[in-house]
């Protein structure tokens, strides 16, 4: 590194002298086409699994499959049955409910344990950051086998069915806390690492408490982090899957098949072979994701310009 | 008095909070020591009759141990999209932070305005594209998607951007390097860290996929852990025949988790690295 600023400062007044016309050309015509080079990869990946993808589901969604005439123009009437069927209307109620409860709770909890860990300089304080954090290296499905043994009346502490219909929903809701807890403490953890302390040790010097100093003065300059991961909440939130899935057998008049949008579509398209059906189900959900993180991110852009 | 008593509490709800996180992974330990009545009959948070060698060795023996096939195919998917992953996510990093070439700007929008796409809903119209041509079922169909990761190109754009300095690179080029070169030995070792990152988070998020390889495979021996483990749970929450018991998944999924958090321990200080740069921006 130090051998390379050396050749670099010894280089420069050659670099300041006027460099000839056609080999300056050369040098910016090769820089582009290295640059087109070094992307391409990544670019036919963008469109291959990416934009490809996309529109052709948005292509199968405008479409029926009919016995008689095969694939059909059917213009927005999936959509139209999308919105009308009362399964999509309860999954998509569901995780709207589902993210109002869990969503708060769970950045609430992030938000008091990185406040603790930042706040303690123990021993104790590591060691609480790395058992916070350790659920979110283990695979979801390893995550939900756990806690499902641990729900089970007949393998768990507790002889309550955590999976009857009326708490199923609460149970599910442990389970992503349980997992994604600790990672929004770190990303939040590291924001407030980059605070300037002069600013709450002049709080403090005024007689601040560390509670008050937490709640006035960190949370509110940590703001940006807490609306962003806020945000990666509410898109996976909207997007349940996996956990409902593993649990479906252990108590499935509790967890439908259509019990989340993701998990109906999934089945429409892999159980019933509806694809065109199940694609405007997808696209619908992608698109209110997409849109809704958009319309957030705007609707709290002077909040996140604090930082 | 006032601050200590306020460490006090501080260190009790750490305390309870570490207990909750801790919990499932304390009686998943307890648990793979039991055979499956013991899973079923003894107290669920302490140990019983030990069983854990006769569980590992079931594990490895279930259907011609096809436990040890999942575990190669998990490391495999894990190896192959994470390197891959990472030379195209740098490549394209350091082209968008050092390089001159029309159309950077309106790519790298378009990067930016896809980051939000929800993963999940493409996995449909990807399976169905791939089953045109024929890679359904097959271990492509979960290594190519898994190479596209538009968040390890703007977490190494950035990185690039702010920790290279240009007069590095216009010193190599001085100095008769071709870009290549350029980048080989002078950008990319500068790179390092983050590179670290974004290898890591890849093979572990490719480690732990579960819808991806659900909906692309059916042949069971190219199942990664996630979809083999839930198989064996599905057939013995039915009860099928013959199929694993309770407790060969418990100690399967004890085995399927200790290298990751035995490469979470060691590599602790890039994990949170990666977090960082995500949280900054």
């Amino acid at each position: 590194m130090t051998e390379v600023q050396t050749k670099s400062a010894a280089a420069a007044p050659a670099a300041a002298g006027p460099a000839p016309a056609p080999a300056n050309k050369r040098r910016h015509w090769r820089e582009a086409a290295t640059g087109w080079l070094f992307v391409l990869p990544f670019a036919v990946l963008l469109v291959a699994f990416l934009l490809l993808p996309m529109g052709y589901a948005l292509k199968l969604s405008l479409y029926r499959s009919t016995l008689v005439e095969g694939e059909v123009f059917a213009f927005l009437d999936n959509y139209q049955q999308a919105f009308d069927d009362p399964l999509v209307r309860e999954g998509v109620v569901r995780v709207l409910l589902f993210g109002l409860v869990q969503t708060p709770l769970m950045i609430g909890i992030a938000l008091v344990a990185a406040l603790l860990i930042d706040g303690a300089t123990s021993r104790f304080s590591r060691v609480f950051r790395l058992a916070a954090f350790v659920p979110y290296a283990v695979p979801v499905v390893i995550g939900t086998l756990m806690w499902g043994f641990l729900y089970s009346k007949e393998t768990g502490p507790l002889s309550f069915d955590f999976l009857s219909s009326g708490v199923v929903l609460g149970s599910l809701g442990n389970i992503v806390t349980w997992q994604w807890a600790g990672y929004n403490m770190i990303v939040l953890y590291a924001a407030l690492q980059g605070l300037p302390k002069e600013v709450y040790e002049s709080a403090r010097i005024d007689g601040a408490g560390a509670v008050q100093i937490a709640l006035r003065i960190k949370t509110p300059m940590i703001a940006s982090a807490l609306i962003l991961a806020t945000l990666f909440t509410i898109m996976g939130t909207l997007q349940f899957f996996t956990e409902p899935l593993i649990l479906q057998p252990l108590n499935p008049g509790a967890i439908t098949q259509h019990y989340t949008p993701n998990l109906y579509a999934f089945h429409q398209a892999f159980s019933f072979q509806q694809y065109n059906y199940s694609a405007a189900i997808s696209f619908l959900l992608g698109a209110v994701v997409f849109v809704g993180s958009y319309i957030f991110l705007f609707a709290t852009r002077k909040r996140s310009a604090l930082r | 008095m006032k601050a200590s008593r306020g460490s006090v509490a501080a260190h009790v709800v750490m305390g309870l909070m570490a207990l909750y996180f801790l919990l499932p992974f304390w009686w998943l330990l307890v648990a793979a020591t039991k055979d499956n009545d013991g899973l079923f009959g003894s107290a669920p948070l302490w140990f019983a009759d030990f069983h854990l060698i006769d569980n590992l060795k079931l594990v490895f023996t279930q259907e011609n141990g096809i436990y040890l096939t999942w575990l190669r195919n998990s490391a495999m998917y894990a190896v192959l999209s994470g390197i891959g992953a990472t030379i195209v996510s740098a490549l394209a990093g350091y082209a968008f932070a050092k390089l001159r070439f029309p159309g950077r700007g309106a790519l790298f929008a378009l990067l930016l305005g896809l980051i939000m796409v929800p993963a999940t809903a493409l996995v449909l119209p990807t399976y169905l594209l791939m089953a045109q041509l024929d890679l359904v079922d097959t271990i492509w169909a979960v290594i190519l998607p898994s190479l596209l990761n538009p968040f390890g190109v703007y977490l190494l754009r950035v990185y690039t951007h702010d920790s290279i300095p240009d007069e590095m690179l216009e010193a190599a080029r001085i100095d008769g390097a071709g870009e290549f070169r350029v980048f080989r030995s002078v950008a990319l070792p500068a790179m390092r860290p983050a590179l670290v990152t974004v290898l890591l988070f890849t093979m572990v998020a490719s480690w732990n996929n579960f819808f991806l390889p659900l909906v692309m495979l059916s042949d069971n021996q190219l199942y990664p852990l996630t979809v083999g483990l839930r198989t064996w749970y599905m057939s013995a929450t039915i009860g099928n025949g013959g199929a694993a018991l309770f407790n060969v998944i418990v100690a399967g999924s004890l085995v399927a988790i200790v290298p990751l958090i035995a490469a979470f321990l060691l590599l602790q200080r890039h994990w949170r690295g990666g977090l960082t740069v995500g949280a900054v921006k």
